[in-house]
């Protein structure tokens, strides 16, 4: 009997850390999936946020590299600029990406360097405990914000996929989710598209993924996945918001 | 063996850098060091090389993480409020093992502080400066022919520690120029890194550049390992100068620039009959105890000169351990001790009047 | 001998080029020299200097602030190292550009018209030139032919064309040093 379903080989054989219905797992998977179907194993290398996914290093199997919280880009650029013909990319979450790791993912970006970024956005800090992120939406309570994300106390959530579509820098950046299996299969087909675009030379490629925590967001998984569509995609909209191959084609 | 060249110290470093093999350089801009980035700038692509000009010295020292773990040899460079910045990196390279060679061209603080030249990053330097237990190496060069020469065995050390080491200069070894001479033939090849993230296709298993260890005892055993290469790197890797320390009633300890003005003023009292000496220890860090320990059995007295409040000082004195008087001079804030003023203090040091 | 120097004038009037080919012509005859500049905000327009040392031994400090040499290219430059130069030493200064009449008598004197002997070769901007001439006439410390030697290497090769100038003007302040 034929196999149709199996680990990708870019998957390591081991149980994650990860929190029962969190995307964390389905996220890593669909990078896997990408890294087999390219045929890149052997050359790519990764880079580990800190946050949830700190333990990336240990869940590929290809090459890792652990970052400085929010440096991964850096880092990355580092990598890049070294071993040009690798397939560099980095796996963040929205502390480290979009706060402390704000400037290292706009210059890189706007650089146009040649890599892959993985931007895995839940609205919450989960490593820490549940802590506001800078992508937390407005009225959510975390326990930095025990009375609802205020505006004008702590200010407004981040949307890092417009923002970097301002850029000249960067090939493609799309916003996607994992919350049902058609929105898996779009994510997917974007994520495969980002590390395309690094064997072929295009530049820049971010895909932020809309992610849960049901764990910090006091819901079940069920829950938190219904939260995606009526919650986060309202502020966050999924999309492509920047991408070099159609803009050649409207012209 | 080359031909001497007139250099400004900043792009001399440049030059010994490209020549140890250096390809990659990554900075950002901070006066008194300008001439470096800018020098690797227009220098590297000639080489096949790259300089990138990071958005922060926090960006440019995680790319010198990512380099050095993809098995380059790699540099960056700043000055002391920028070097603040690379801390938290620094921290990160010494736990992960990673060679790198990061210069310091100090200049006056605390804060902003100024432009000027200043020792005042000794202790960030040989004290940690990030978190945790770790050390670097510390090269303080005297003249530009000893930078140039620091610079290569710098990486060599880099390499062979698997460990940062620093160039600690100051804002007047940056800007001076003086001849220099690159002696050794151009490295090519640079040593074989097996644990260098290059892809599993250019090595067996998997490699992992990392310092997160979750388990106390894992994290205590890397710390043990780290600690039995310091205590290597502290065996084999002493350096330090010493100038008419045997007949010497008062020995003055003195590094970088302010060595030269301390030899001045030396060269003057001799010619005045007082018996003054030097040490100038090469490496800050390991600091050359044993100099010290020798000369404390027949020097009457002691004097760190610094352009620091006082912070060499500090680790000579738990060198002669109480044996004989230690004595302090220096001038802060980019102020620069003269060769006159280092004179009057021997004078009355040796005199009973200090 | 050990010459400690300091040259001292205003951005654009070549103090900082005039020190480094006196350091290069030094290295080229085998001498220990070094060459430091000020640096930082008053080098964008307004006074400049460096500190030139050419010695037989070793350079001990790079740093002087007991010169036995100062050349002062204008006034604020003459005022601010006339007193530190050794007793005995040698004072230079630019009298085409200052007006006053160093105050010093235990040292030497000499007043140099640089502006007006570099116009009378054509070009003002050699004024510096003659002044290094002139210090070579009173103080050989190095060959004319090294500092000629100095002048190609450091001229960039487009400026090439401005070397014959460059070097009347040095042999004019040379004479000029001989004979005072």
């Amino acid at each position: 009997m034929a196999k149709v379903f199996a680990r990708p080989k870019a998957l390591a054989d081991v149980v994650t850390h990860y929190c029962p219905g969190c995307t964390h797992g389905i996220i890593h998977r669909l990078v896997a999936e990408a890294i087999d179907e390219l045929d890149i194993l052997d050359r790519t290398i990764g880079v580990a946020p800190v946050g949830c996914a700190v333990l990336a290093y240990d869940y590929f199997e290809c090459d890792m590299q652990e970052a400085a919280h929010g440096r991964a880009p850096a880092v990355c650029t580092g990598i890049k600029r070294v071993l040009p013909d690798a397939i560099v990319f980095s796996y963040q979450g929205d502390g480290d990406l979009a706060s402390i790791g704000a400037a290292e993912i706009v210059h890189a970006a706007a650089r146009g360097e040649n890599i892959t970024v993985i931007f895995v956005n839940n609205g919450i800090y989960g490593m820490t405990g549940g802590q506001m992120a800078p992508t937390t939406l407005i009225g959510h309570k975390t326990t930095t914000s025990p009375y609802g994300r205020d505006a004008a106390v702590q200010g407004y959530p981040l949307r890092i996929a417009e923002m970097l579509a301002t850029l000249e820098g960067p090939a493609y950046i799309e916003r996607v989710s994992v919350h049902t299996p058609q929105h898996v299969n779009r994510a997917k087909r974007a994520i495969k598209r980002a590390f395309a675009n690094q064997v072929e030379g295009k530049g820049f490629s971010i895909v932020e993924v809309l992610s849960t925590c049901p764990t910090n967001w006091g819901m079940t998984p069920v829950e938190a996945l219904q939260r995606v569509a009526d919650e986060m995609i309202p502020y966050y909209p999924l999309g492509v918001f920047k991408d070099i191959d159609a803009e050649g084609e409207d012209k | 063996m080359g031909e001497k060249i007139l250099m400004k110290g900043n792009e001399a470093i440049g030059e010994a850098a490209i020549r140890a093999g250096c390809r990659h350089f990554f900075g950002y801009p901070i006066t008194p060091q300008n001439e470096l980035p800018e020098y690797m700038a227009r220098r590297l692509p000639e080489v096949g090389g790259v300089m990138v000009q990071a958005e922060s010295e926090i960006a440019a020292i995680n790319m010198v993480y990512g380099a050095a773990g993809a098995g380059a040899r790699v540099m960056t460079s700043s000055s002391s409020p920028g070097i603040s910045l690379k801390q938290e990196g620094l921290s990160y390279i010494a736990a992960a093992e990673l060679p790198c060679v990061i210069v310091n061209m100090v200049r006056g603080g605390p804060g902003l502080g100024g432009i000027q030249p200043a020792q005042s990053d000794y202790w960030q330097a040989t004290k940690g400066g990030g978190h945790g237990d770790y050390r670097m190496l510390v090269l303080a060069p005297a003249s530009l022919q000893e930078m140039v020469d620091l610079v290569r065995d710098a990486f060599a050390l880099a390499d062979k520690y698997r460990n940062p080491v620093m160039i600690l200069g100051d804002g007047m070894l940056g800007q001076m120029m003086e001849p220099v001479m690159f002696k050794d033939e151009e490295v090519r090849e640079l040593p074989a890194k097996e644990w260098a993230t290059t892809g599993t296709r250019n090595h067996p298993g998997r490699n992992v550049i990392n310092s997160l260890y979750l388990q106390p005892d894992r994290l205590e055993a890397h710390n043990e390992h780290l600690q039995r290469k310091y205590a290597q790197m502290a065996a084999n890797e002493v350096r330090y100068e010493s100038v008419n320390v045997e007949d010497a009633d008062l020995v003055v300890a003195a590094f970088g620039s302010t060595a030269r003005i301390v030899r001045s003023a030396m060269e003057a009292a001799r010619q005045e009959g007082l018996r003054v000496g030097l040490i100038r220890p090469i490496t800050l860090w390991p600091f050359p105890e044993e100099a010290f320990q020798q000369a404390a059995k027949t020097a009457k007295a002691f004097l760190s000169v610094e352009m620091s409040a006082g912070q060499m000082v500090e680790d000579v004195r738990l060198a002669v351990n109480g044996q004989k008087p230690v004595y302090f001079y220096g001038r802060t804030g980019g102020m620069i001790p003269t060769p006159e003023a280092v004179l009057e203090k021997f004078k009355k040091i040796l005199g009973g009047e200090a | 001998m050990t010459h400690e120097m300091i040259f001292a004038g205003f951005g654009g009037q070549g103090v900082m080029l005039m020190g480094q080919i006196l350091a290069y012509a030094g290295m080229l005859e085998d001498k220990h020299v070094s060459w430091l500049p000020s640096y930082g905000p008053e080098m964008r327009g307004g006074t400049a200097n460096c500190t030139v040392v050419v010695a037989e031994q070793h350079v001990g400090s790079p740093v002087v602030t007991r010169p036995n040499l100062v050349v002062a290219m204008n006034l604020p430059s003459l005022d601010k190292f006339e007193v530190s130069i050794k007793p005995g030493g040698l004072l230079i200064y630019n009298s085409s550009l200052i007006s006053r009449q160093p105050g010093r008598n235990d040292i030497e004197v000499l007043a140099v018209p640089a502006n007006e002997i570099a116009n009378e070769l054509g070009n003002d901007r050699v004024s510096n030139m003659v002044v290094l001439g002139a210090l070579l006439g009173k103080r050989p410390m190095v060959k004319m032919e090294s500092i000629h030697a100095a002048l190609r290497h450091i001229l960039p090769p487009h400026r090439h064309h401005l070397l014959s100038l460059n070097e009347r003007a040095l042999a004019s302040g040379q004479a000029l040093g001989n004979s005072n």
